[in-house]
């Protein structure tokens, strides 16, 4: 803003627009070295009016049935904006769903959505919180309702569109312009990589980088850490399982697949798995050294020579826990712009 | 000759007497051929329904309605009163019927397809909802058409715009309220549900059954996978009558959809197996069965 004014004064009544501008802080700008976005930006302009109403809804009871469920019960800025400490997600009527709410954060990279990929639009995956009974329990025209009757979102509809008119598109695009924002590129790895001064790994950070590439990179790739893809790790199956991503294809070779999850901030957002079965990193990678599986469509990646799993040393779990830290984003989980407004 | 380009048809009997012109030209009979364009002048001028019935600019619009009427074998589909039997001699009622049409299209009688707007064309049926089940069509082009072509449920491509060209019918916290899948993104196509004592019993022991149809073919994720595609297209066919679509005369359709033929036809459906088919292969053969269940009843031009 000051520079915008110290140009106005110097250019006088030139060119320069003198109307307050979204600051920077406010506009999407993908960190280098990130792929090409999958999200329609050019449906959707951010802007600060827009991102703050974004902020007032993530953040809002009134979203739930009864106003006692907000998108932030289940997406907790501390812990990467996932539930922490639950194995599933805890909704309305203290009623539990099936599976664990996922962290939030690089979605404007993400073409599918939730364990299943059932939806393909950041604009069109609140609805399906909202919407089921386990979790918010409401319905999408009550909420239009209780927002329109409301004493502060009129205005905030109305700095953020010109005018007060709540619709559909108007209230999910403002979650969107919200979580797009939710930008998670500033540990103490992506520090590493791009070489800023003072920024070092221990020995063990590099060897657990080292294994990293070797045995888990081709699922969970830089920088995304994830390859957005729909696998079955070989959990042990439960008695009555989550068919996963063949609830939304109905093909029975995606019979137990899920999406691969991001390893960013993975240390902040346990429990880990689909239902949220393991309590920390140490039985994750137990699992993937002597727990795999041999259940249907098991990936091939976790079947190779003979033998199922990946084989990990106590060495090399102890090196991959401490490179893993080295994803935790302070930045990101301390930013005031995503927290409680 | 410029009388013919006058009259609002004027072309048309241009092109109608071209010939018997070009003969009396050939022939040099100047005072008779005066004599005949005097004669058409005068006709024409009068309205004459002789040539305004089949006559159009092709520059003029006309509206179309298609009227839907569900109903059950011969009889009247009534709502939660009505108690019918199936195919598989199951007794049944029904206490929603809805539908969506959409990407209507015409074909004229040379076989030119005339697409109504897409984006006026999507069309949400309630059975509860008398004025729901009649379409009227605006601004179509004038012309003869031999055959209407429509679409059940939401085409891909509308399934996956983004949310803001979603509105009306497809506002999915407006009118499309209930026929939207939010946690496998997409619209119902088509959705009936009632009772059946025959129906398998629910956890809590209810025998209602209700069939959701959707699905549009996918081709999401990592790699792509392509899903079922219960999108179906119905044409009704006109026969030797062409649908006149005239400025000022409302040609109206009929379509009935019969309820019974939903249960059978490719497939015949038993409640008393599966009373649920939503996101399920078994959408399929309902979407089999019901793209069959409708029908032409009556096409009616020159209604004013």
């Amino acid at each position: 803003m000051k520079r915008v004014w110290m140009l106005f004064l110097i250019a006088g009544c030139s060119t320069v627009d003198p109307k307050p501008e979204t600051p920077t802080e406010y506009t999407f700008k993908a960190p280098e070295g990130f792929p090409a976005t999958a999200y329609r930006f050019e449906n959707t302009p951010i802007t600060q009016a827009g991102f703050e109403l974004g902020r007032s809804l993530f953040y809002d009871g009134k979203l739930s049935r009864d106003g006692s469920i907000s998108c932030a019960d289940c997406h907790q800025q501390e812990a990467a904006f996932s539930h922490f400490d639950h194995d599933v997600s805890h909704g309305i009527d203290d009623r539990l769903g099936t599976r664990n709410a996922p962290a939030l954060f690089n979605l404007a990279w993400h073409s599918d959505f939730f364990w299943d990929g059932g939806v393909h639009d950041l604009d069109l995956q609140p609805p399906s919180a909202i919407m089921n009974a386990n979790e918010m329990d409401e319905s999408l025209d009550r909420i239009l309702e209780k927002l329109r009757k409301d004493s502060k979102y009129p205005a905030m509809f109305r700095a953020a569109y010109g005018t007060e008119e709540v619709t559909t598109a108007r209230f999910l695009k403002s979650l969107s312009q919200f979580m797009l924002l939710m930008i998670s590129s500033n540990s103490k790895y992506d520090r590493y990589i791009r070489k800023e001064a003072g920024v070092t790994f221990t020995a063990d950070e590099q060897e657990g980088l080292r294994v990293f590439n070797l045995k888990c990179a081709t699922c969970h790739p830089a920088p995304l850490f994830t390859d957005l893809s729909f696998r079955n790790n070989g959990l042990k199956p439960t008695p009555n399982p989550d068919l996963g991503r063949a609830l939304i294809t109905l093909r029975d070779e995606d019979r137990l697949r899920f999406k691969v999850p991001s390893l960013r901030n993975i240390t902040e957002s346990p429990p880990y798995m689909h239902d949220g079965r393991f309590s920390s990193l140490e039985r994750v990678l137990e699992h993937y050294n002597s727990g795999v599986q041999a259940t249907e469509n098991l990936d091939p990646l976790l079947s190779q020579n003979g033998r199922r799993g990946i084989v990990l040393s106590d060495a090399e779990k102890r090196a991959l826990i401490a490179f893993m830290k080295t994803l935790k984003d302070d930045t990101f989980l301390s930013d005031k712009r995503f927290s409680h407004p | 000759m410029m009388v013919f380009f006058k009259h609002p048809y004027g072309f048309l009997l241009f092109q109608k007497y071209h010939s018997i012109i070009q003969l009396i030209i050939q022939k040099d009979l100047t005072m008779k051929l005066q004599y005949l364009l005097f004669a058409c002048f005068l006709f024409a001028g009068s309205g004459c329904d002789l040539f305004e019935s089949d006559g159009f600019n092709v520059d003029d619009k006309g509206t179309l309605k298609v009227v839907f009427d569900n109903v059950v074998g011969d009889k009247d589909l009534t709502l939660n009163s009505g108690s019918y039997v199936n195919a598989a001699g199951e007794t049944f009622n029904v206490t929603t019927l809805k539908y969506f049409i959409s990407n209507i299209k015409l074909t004229t009688e040379e076989g030119k397809v005339v697409v109504y707007p897409q984006e006026s064309s999507y069309f949400l049926l309630d059975e509860s909802d008398p004025t729901s089940l009649t379409l009227t069509l605006t601004d179509v082009p004038a012309g003869n058409y031999k055959s209407l072509t429509y679409m059940i449920g939401v085409d891909s491509l509308r399934n996956t715009m983004d949310v803001s060209k979603r509105t009306g019918n497809l506002d999915i916290a407006g009118k499309a309220k209930g026929m939207y899948w939010s946690w496998n993104s997409g619209y119902i196509f088509f959705k009936m549900e009632g009772a059946s004592p025959q129906a398998k019993p629910a956890a809590d022991g209810t025998t209602n059954y209700r069939y959701h149809i959707g699905q549009y073919g996918g081709g999401f994720g990592t790699p792509p996978v392509k899903t079922i595609n219960n999108l179906k297209n119905s044409t009704l066919t006109f026969g030797t009558d062409m649908l006149k679509v005239r400025k000022n005369k409302t040609p109206q359709v009929e379509v009935k959809m019969d309820v019974l033929k939903v249960f059978t036809g490719q497939y015949t459906m038993k409640l008393a197996e599966n009373p649920v088919i939503m996101v399920n292969p078994l959408g399929a053969n309902v979407s089999a069965n019901y793209i069959q269940a409708y029908a032409l009843v009556s096409m009616k031009n020159n209604v004013p």
